[in-house]
């Protein structure tokens, strides 16, 4: 008994540090799982496979148009103390709407307990991480670039059809790689993944965050894109690739962050 | 599902084939790790067996472990993709997969003895066939192209069948038995022949450990070879190994394959970093405006779905004519001139059909040939003549 007492209150000491709310100097051991689920909307309506393959979402631009696949890399997943201290969990997840796969993922690592001024995570590849071929896992679903636009791999696919100034059901391939300029005798390349910083969590303890796309985002701001203009072969247009990178800024934020 | 560090996939021989992050990565892993547990509990279970004193039932036991059967993957499928799909409860075996051989050969599956699987998946032809539709038993014809078969156990989402009917390869092997437009047999029908057959029950008992024979065994046994019927060794295969050179014709014919602008292939038919050279995904590839026969939507009953079809993978294509889920194709160059200035809109056309407008990618006459031959280098004479 006595010994269950003791216990008891190393417990209380402990669990009273793990409160502290003064993370510079309040750091503890504790370790919690953290995980990451994506979420798609288009505004203000939830987006999920089922609402594919219909023409029913309109754009900033006023054209009428559908979803017919949405597939995208994210990596790099950072976290940052307020003691200006960052933590990178590294790795990399394809989101896959179409299928309803890899939705969600656990990082691998636990992480310290306590407040964060930012998490943040790349879109698509850094360029020491977009290499040619080296992982498997996205080779064996055709997420390359060909060699002839440098290589590496998509960051996003974005498919489906809209109606065109005829009335016509067109479709279109919103496809999001490094932009490659390929009108001189070498390739030039400009970098078109980017950093979103989804702002300040607390980690309570086991949680998981939920990370939003709004869709229309990417065809809104600053670029109102013209997809009677430009709805198809985009991943050799130059120009193309850096409006797309432009206007991914705004598309993401942070959901709910759910303890467990 | 983990979030591995980059540390771990970035070399293939750390993170290796299976280091990847998907499911079917993932699932692959687990059937081996389980797999060997489940190997490892035999053992035990099969050392306590011979503690017991009943030694001519030991004896008995011992005799019918089927030797587990490890595939010989190509180093480039081994590098560049994640392991192929091996179902825990129908693991490899020497003595599954030469009884799967044994059936696939056998007409002793169809209703009358006249045809076996290797009627209309001939090995000379990459394992289907020269006809648009395949003849069953009394020369009724089915309504759909006999499909090639090598490299299945890397379809990694397990849909077979041009429609995806199929949700595995073991289900796909129940089908032609009592299809009546195939081998119109029963099982019961089936499963008796081979009962009564003088090497079918020892050849049962060898590699599932019983000599009762059900569909459940003959279609493992079948799926365990189909299995095996690896595809890896083609002129473009060594090339990539740089062990030849591509034809400045086959050269060009890449560069089409791979460039948007030009014959735009490499989104559903994959590039040189995957050897299967499919999505191993259905599309509808703007074949036709309406369709008689839904493909994929007839087995979701989602009309989203209608008119599509499996990519089939553009290896051996020299072996498989003719082409297209209805074999209306009988050359490669009508497949080409198809995709060229074909196609035809529809509600459900893939969003990478992108020129439909203008009927296709209109490529030059001469692309159009070096195509071909880019598309020939991916076929491979060692599998068909083995």
């Amino acid at each position: 008994m006595k010994k269950n007492i003791t216990l008891l209150f190393l417990v209380s000491i402990f669990l009273s540090a793990c409160s502290d709310d003064d993370d510079s100097i309040g750091r503890t051991d504790a370790k919690a799982r953290v995980g990451f689920n994506f979420t798609h909307q288009w505004g203000d309506d939830v987006v999920t496979k089922n609402d594919f393959n219909t023409v029913q979402y309109v754009n900033e631009n006023g054209e009428q148009m559908s979803i017919e696949r949405l597939r995208y890399l994210v990596s790099n997943i950072t976290f940052k103390r307020f003691d200006g201290e960052t933590i990178t969990m590294g790795g990399y997840n394809l989101v896959d709407l179409t299928n309803g796969t890899d939705l969600s993922f656990v990082l691998r690592d636990s992480i310290t307990v306590g407040k964060y001024s930012n998490v943040s995570f790349t879109f698509g590849f850094d360029n020491e991480d977009n290499q040619n071929g080296a992982y498997p896992d996205l080779n064996s679903v055709l997420w390359n670039v060909p060699e002839m636009l440098g290589g590496g791999y998509h960051y996003m696919q974005l498919e489906g059809k809209f109606m065109d100034s005829t009335d016509t059901e067109t479709g279109y391939q919103y496809h999001a790689i490094r932009a490659v300029d390929r009108s001189g005798e070498e390739l030039a390349f400009e970098d078109t993944f980017f950093t979103v910083d989804l702002g300040a969590v607390e980690i309570k303890g086991d949680a998981n965050i939920a990370i939003k796309m709004d869709i229309a985002e990417w065809f809104k701001n600053p670029v109102k894109w013209n997809l009677n203009e430009l709805h198809s072969m985009m991943m050799p247009n130059f120009e193309a690739q850096k409006m797309i990178s432009q206007n991914g800024k705004s598309v993401f934020s942070l959901g709910e962050v759910a303890t467990q | 599902m983990d979030f591995f560090p980059f540390s771990r996939k970035l070399s293939p021989s750390l993170g290796g084939a299976r280091g990847g992050l998907s499911e079917q990565g993932y699932r692959a892993k687990n059937f081996l790790e389980i797999f060997s547990e489940a190997t490892i509990i035999c053992l035990v279970i099969l050392f306590l067996a011979s503690c017991s004193k009943d030694e001519p039932k030991e004896k008995e036991t011992e005799a019918y472990v089927p030797v587990p059967l490890v595939l010989e993957i190509p180093s480039l499928f081994e590098k560049n993709i994640l392991a192929p799909v091996i179902p825990i409860n129908n693991p490899l075996t020497e003595e599954g997969v030469a009884l799967g051989k044994k059936l696939f050969f056998d007409p002793i599956l169809s209703v009358d003895n006249s045809i076996s699987c290797a009627d209309c998946h001939a090995p000379s032809n990459s394992f289907t066939d020269e006809d648009q539709f395949s003849d069953g038993v009394n020369g009724v014809l089915g309504n759909r192209n006999s499909m090639p078969l090598f490299n299945l156990a890397w379809n990694y989402d397990e849909r077979f069948f041009w429609d995806g009917s199929a949700l595995s390869l073991e289900e796909q092997v129940f089908h032609p038995v009592t299809d009546t437009e195939e081998m119109a047999n029963t099982w019961s029908n089936a499963e008796a022949a081979l009962e009564a057959s003088p090497d079918y029950p020892d050849l049962f008992l060898k590699a599932f450990g019983e000599t009762k024979i059900d569909s459940v065994k003959v279609a493992k046994a079948i799926a365990q070879f189909e299995r095996t019927l690896i595809s890896g060794n083609s002129k473009f295969d060594k090339y990539l190994a740089g062990e030849v050179e591509l034809s400045p014709s086959e050269e060009n014919g890449i560069a089409v394959f791979m460039d948007e602008t030009r014959g735009d292939c490499f989104h559903c038919h994959g590039n040189p970093n995957n050897p299967l050279w499919t999505d191993n995904i259905f599309h509808n590839n703007g074949l036709d405006s309406t369709f008689t026969d839904l493909g994929l939507g007839a087995v979701t009953g989602d009309p989203a779905d209608n008119g599509k079809f499996k990519s089939p993978s553009l290896r051996n294509l020299a072996f498989t004519a003719p082409y297209m889920h209805d074999g209306r194709f009988n050359t490669l160059e009508e497949v080409i001139d198809q995709y060229s200035e074909g196609l035809k809109p529809s509600a459900t056309i893939d969003p990478l059909m992108k020129k439909v407008a203008q009927g296709g990618v209109r490529i030059t006459e001469k692309d159009k040939a070096d195509l071909k031959a880019f598309l020939l280098s991916l076929s491979d004479e060692e599998f068909v003549k083995n």
